[in-house]
């Protein structure tokens, strides 16, 4: 039998229904994986014992016929979900041994389809990086390296556990969120694919909240068909989240191969960045030729708030974490540390519980958000949202049916390497991701090339709201003409 | 704009978070290098433009007024560091 871990979703599926193996063995071969594969530190949780008895009762079900689309597939969580009566702590210090109560709606989805957790996966503390190196269990190591070097790469983030366990075949697919870009980029440097989809698609209930209005939850898999098979379990309306959207979930798969002739594909000019490496621009210039082939229509937009929409994400993002991480008081939660009177015992619990990244963001937040500083600069950045969401709207409205951009302006970078002296060196990695948050609109990262040194490289396509169907088609004619991508093993 | 020593001691209590003295020059630089890098939107001209209050244009949800969710005071504590019966416990407030 060839290894179960390296079949797709999709393959996984039909190897089931055809009851060629069983999903307990399905589960078996990732669970051997996920153990030799610790040196990565994707997984902060694994939880053996519930998986195979998830896997037993998919067993029961399948040999009943009553099967659902995601029945027996081994998927990783990311740690932001709440997973009942498994500790959930958003790779952060300050939730300690948090075990909830109840179970995100996107995770109770995927179990209600049947799909089987292996465990919780590493991200950046409260998803606040690009690296998942500010989680409280360490970094998480890139199954990709530099052609003939040893030296150990990010993942990217926040996702960073998502991509790398997907990418290292230690799960068929896993959930993710996406504030920033923190699908788009990890999968982009791992060879995966993620797509973050319209916000309101996906209920945010019971995902540990960073930034709002622009946090959503996607999948990150290892093909487009992948990706679109779990996004049609975990979107959906809930009424728990009032900005969750009632509108019905179409069969994303059916998206897949359906013609992309005739569709109008704008190449926004502002994308083009000073100093933007070669391989970079080859790549973009590859990605518009494949879908121009496969009779696609290219066309030059402007998007001219574009090179504002870092620094107002700058402003919005850590001024919405100052307040929801408000909760983190030692009281009803988690960590406490004990100080002499109440004020204290907040201030000591935070500055012990929080790591420097958040505490970095959550100040920034009070600061913009203080008497005398809200309208310069709250208020100021949500204008400038609103002129980034209407560079979109134009360029839709022109008949643009997507938009091709690259996902990162870079490959997959050391342990250690950015970030260390100026915070703001680590936050660029986002710069092509975070205008598809601040607009709420869907993006999917796709692994379209290498760079010189062998890493994996993604384009991204950015939609209309809630037209990911069109994402599907388009990213799957990308996976059709680059392929797709696996690391030589090392671990 | 940029912040001193003194504004990196208010906003860290303000967002009751406890800062040593040798913290505050590297925290005072970081929040310096943000505040620097998001400087740029001044430049933008948003005269007459709308604050950004909803990414998805939509109507607030609303729900009936009733009671449909509780009893559940176990779950609620279960979490907590310290806990008497369904009351968390907090130092002394009120002298």
């Amino acid at each position: 039998m060839t290894d179960l871990t390296s079949l797709t979703l999709a393959e996984a599926r039909k190897g089931l229904a055809a009851k060629t193996f069983t999903s307990l063995e399905l589960i078996d071969a990732h669970l051997s994986a996920i153990e030799a594969a610790r040196v990565l530190n994707a997984f902060v949780m694994e939880t053996p014992d519930q998986a195979r008895s998830m896997a037993r009762e998919a067993d029961a079900k399948i040999a009943k016929g009553d099967a659902g689309p995601l029945v027996g597939i081994p998927l990783g969580i990311k740690d932001l979900f709440a997973t009942k009566g498994v500790r959930t702590t958003a790779c952060s210090k300050i939730l300690g041994n948090f075990v909830p109560t109840y179970e995100s709606t996107v995770t109770s989805q995927l179990w209600r389809d049947g799909a089987v957790m292996l465990g919780k996966l590493n991200n950046d503390e409260f998803a606040m990086g690009s690296s998942n190196e500010t989680s409280c269990f360490g970094p998480v190591g890139n199954p990709w390296r530099r052609d003939g070097s040893n030296t150990t790469l990010v993942p990217g983030g926040s996702s960073g556990g998502s991509a790398s366990a997907v990418a290292a075949l230690l799960c068929m697919g896993a959930t993710a969120t996406d504030t920033g870009g923190s699908i788009r980029q990890p999968a982009a440097f791992t060879a995966t694919v993620g797509i973050k989809p319209t916000y309101g698609r996906c209920s945010r209930w019971g995902i540990v909240a960073f930034a709002s209005s622009l946090d959503q939850a996607g999948p990150i898999a290892r093909s487009v068909r992948d990706s679109a098979m779990l996004l049609r379990s975990m979107a959906g309306h809930d009424p728990k989240d009032t900005t969750s959207v009632d509108i019905p979930v179409p069969d994303y798969e059916a998206a897949i191969g359906k013609s992309v002739k005739g569709m109008k594909i704008g190449i926004p000019k502002e994308y083009r960045l000073d100093g933007m490496p070669a391989e970079i621009e080859k790549l973009w210039s590859e990605g518009a030729a494949w879908l121009k082939a496969a009779g696609a229509e290219l066309v030059e937009v402007s998007l001219p708030h574009t090179k504002y929409a870092l620094p107002a994400y700058y402003i919005v993002a850590p001024a919405e974490a100052s307040s929801n991480l408000a909760r983190y008081d030692g009281v009803r939660y988690g960590l406490r540390e004990q100080g002499k009177n109440i004020i204290e015992l907040y201030e000591n619990t935070r500055a012990e519980g929080f790591g420097a990244e958040v505490k970095r963001r959550v100040m920034i937040g009070t600061y913009v958000l203080s008497a005398g500083y809200y309208d310069a600069y709250y208020l100021r950045a949500q204008k400038v949202r609103t002129l980034i969401k209407k560079d979109f709207e134009d360029c839709f409205a022109n008949g643009v049916d997507a938009i091709l951009t690259p996902a990162t302006p870079s490959a997959a970078f050391g342990i250690g390497e950015k970030g260390g002296a100026d915070p703001v060196e680590m936050y660029l990695n986002d710069i092509f991701t975070v205008t598809v948050n601040m607009a709420g609109l869907p993006g999917i990262a796709v692994p379209a090339g290498k760079d010189a040194q062998g890493l994996p490289l993604g384009l991204q396509l950015i939609g209309r709201p809630f037209d990911e169907e069109t994402l599907f088609s388009l990213g799957e004619v990308i996976e059709q003409a680059a392929g797709r991508f696996t690391p030589a093993r090392w671990w | 704009m940029s912040v001193d020593a003194a504004t990196v001691r208010r906003i860290a209590h303000l967002a009751r978070i406890a800062v040593s003295e040798d913290e505050v020059p590297h925290l005072q630089g970081e929040l310096n290098a943000m505040l620097a890098f998001v400087e740029q939107l001044s430049e933008v001209n948003v005269e007459g433009v709308e604050p950004m209050t909803s990414v998805t244009p939509m109507q607030m949800k609303k729900r009936r007024d009733v009671v449909n969710d509780g009893e559940i005071a176990d779950d609620i504590v279960a979490n907590a560091p310290a806990t008497e019966g369904h009351f968390f416990m907090v130092p002394k407030v009120v002298e």
